[in-house]
């Protein structure tokens, strides 16, 4: 906070200023700035008159007036990591085909979504987009330094567009065998690229691979109102 | 049936509720039939019902409502910490605040080690088990 600027002329009652008319010209010192300008006071130079453009008419105006929409200058920010949740972190992700598994998170994508990886080897679990609400940050860290993740953004995840076809009747039936879904060889390559350091880190832990491939679930007594995760 | 921990003049308890839960404390004078005053090294004297104390085994040789100081160096001279930690009361208590704070990571390594116990158990009784003339 700036400092409390000092006021020369005190307001004593609403309406009512301490100092008078001519004691204030004497106090603001405008008889010092005057006598050093020559017995006036100094001014600018008038300024040019900027050119006035012409604007055209428009050649058309509409019927009747349209209400323009307020302005939204709006720029949504990702998603707030939760504390707990570091590049690192163990997770642990509880909904979806995947639930229970234990992984290890990479990096938070534009969308707020964070990238996680099983890894692959160990628990099935692909480069993946999961959103941080339906996730636990357990407190295990992994060392993830070796890892390059700057090659991955929500459009990697994004849905292939596929070439819109004209299709007849016969070929509805062999259309449908044509389109399989297989993987494509470069993103098993980008797996086994992120998942080779991270095996590395998680062997030098005694114990955490194996930890990584069990599943979590809450077993009799278990209070996760209590549980240190 | 009769008593044996009695409330006297450096009695050492317990704090089994409210803000202070879990303290050891040091009861340093009686004030009426229901409340001491109560003091510890970490804490401001203070008084605390009885029905808050749970009392234990340990007591320590002070005079009534000793100064601060005194009261400390009573407390090193009779080793309460000592005592306290290796009675099975206390040993209990640490065992369940490790529990409480273990990490996730830190239960799964459990898991494995309490089946790896179960194992050699095993097999040790198998062996024993073969022994016997069937």
């Amino acid at each position: 906070m700036a400092p409390k600027q000092k006021t020369r002329n005190p307001e004593l009652i609403p309406g009512v200023r301490k100092v008078s008319r001519s004691k204030m010209y004497h106090k603001r010192g405008l008889w010092a700035i005057k006598a050093k300008n020559g017995g006036k006071f100094p001014v600018h130079a008038k300024q040019e008159a900027a050119a006035v453009v012409e604007e055209k008419k428009p050649k058309f105006y509409p019927a009747d007036d349209i209400k323009k929409p307020l302005s939204n200058k709006r720029k949504p920010k990702p998603t707030k990591l939760r504390a707990s949740v570091t590049p690192g972190t163990v997770l642990i992700i509880l909904t979806g085909r995947f639930k229970g598994k234990r992984v290890v998170f990479l990096k938070q994508l534009t969308s707020g979504l964070l990238l996680i990886t099983g890894p692959y080897k160990v628990n099935g679990v692909p480069l993946r987009r999961v959103n941080q609400a339906y996730v636990i940050g357990t407190s295990t860290k992994v060392d993830i330094s070796g890892v390059d993740v700057s090659k991955f953004d929500d459009k990697y995840f994004g849905k292939q567009v596929e070439k819109k076809k004209k299709k007849g009747e016969t070929e509805f039936f062999e259309a449908d065998k044509q389109e399989k879904n297989t993987l494509p060889a470069e993103k098993k390559d980008d797996q086994k690229a992120v998942d080779a350091p991270l095996l590395k880190a998680l062997e030098s832990v005694p114990d955490l691979k194996a930890y990584l491939g069990a599943r979590f679930s809450l077993k009799a007594g278990m209070k996760p109102h209590e549980l240190v995760f | 049936m009769t008593f044996k921990r009695y409330v006297e003049i450096g009695r050492v308890g317990l704090i089994n509720y409210g803000k202070d839960y879990g303290k050891l404390v040091v009861i340093v004078d009686v004030i009426d039939q229901n409340r001491a005053l109560v003091d510890s090294p970490d804490m401001v004297r203070s008084q605390i019902n009885f029905k808050r104390l749970s009392l234990t085994d340990i007591k320590i040789d002070i005079k009534r409502v000793p100064k601060k100081k005194v009261l400390v160096a009573a407390m090193e001279a009779a080793d309460v910490k000592g005592k306290w930690e290796s009675s099975s009361w206390g040993r209990k208590l640490i065992v369940q605040k490790k529990r409480a704070s273990l990490n996730d990571f830190d239960r799964f390594k459990l898991m494995l080690a309490k089946i790896k116990k179960a194992g050699v158990v095993r097999q040790e009784l198998a062996k024993l088990k073969k022994e016997i003339p069937a």
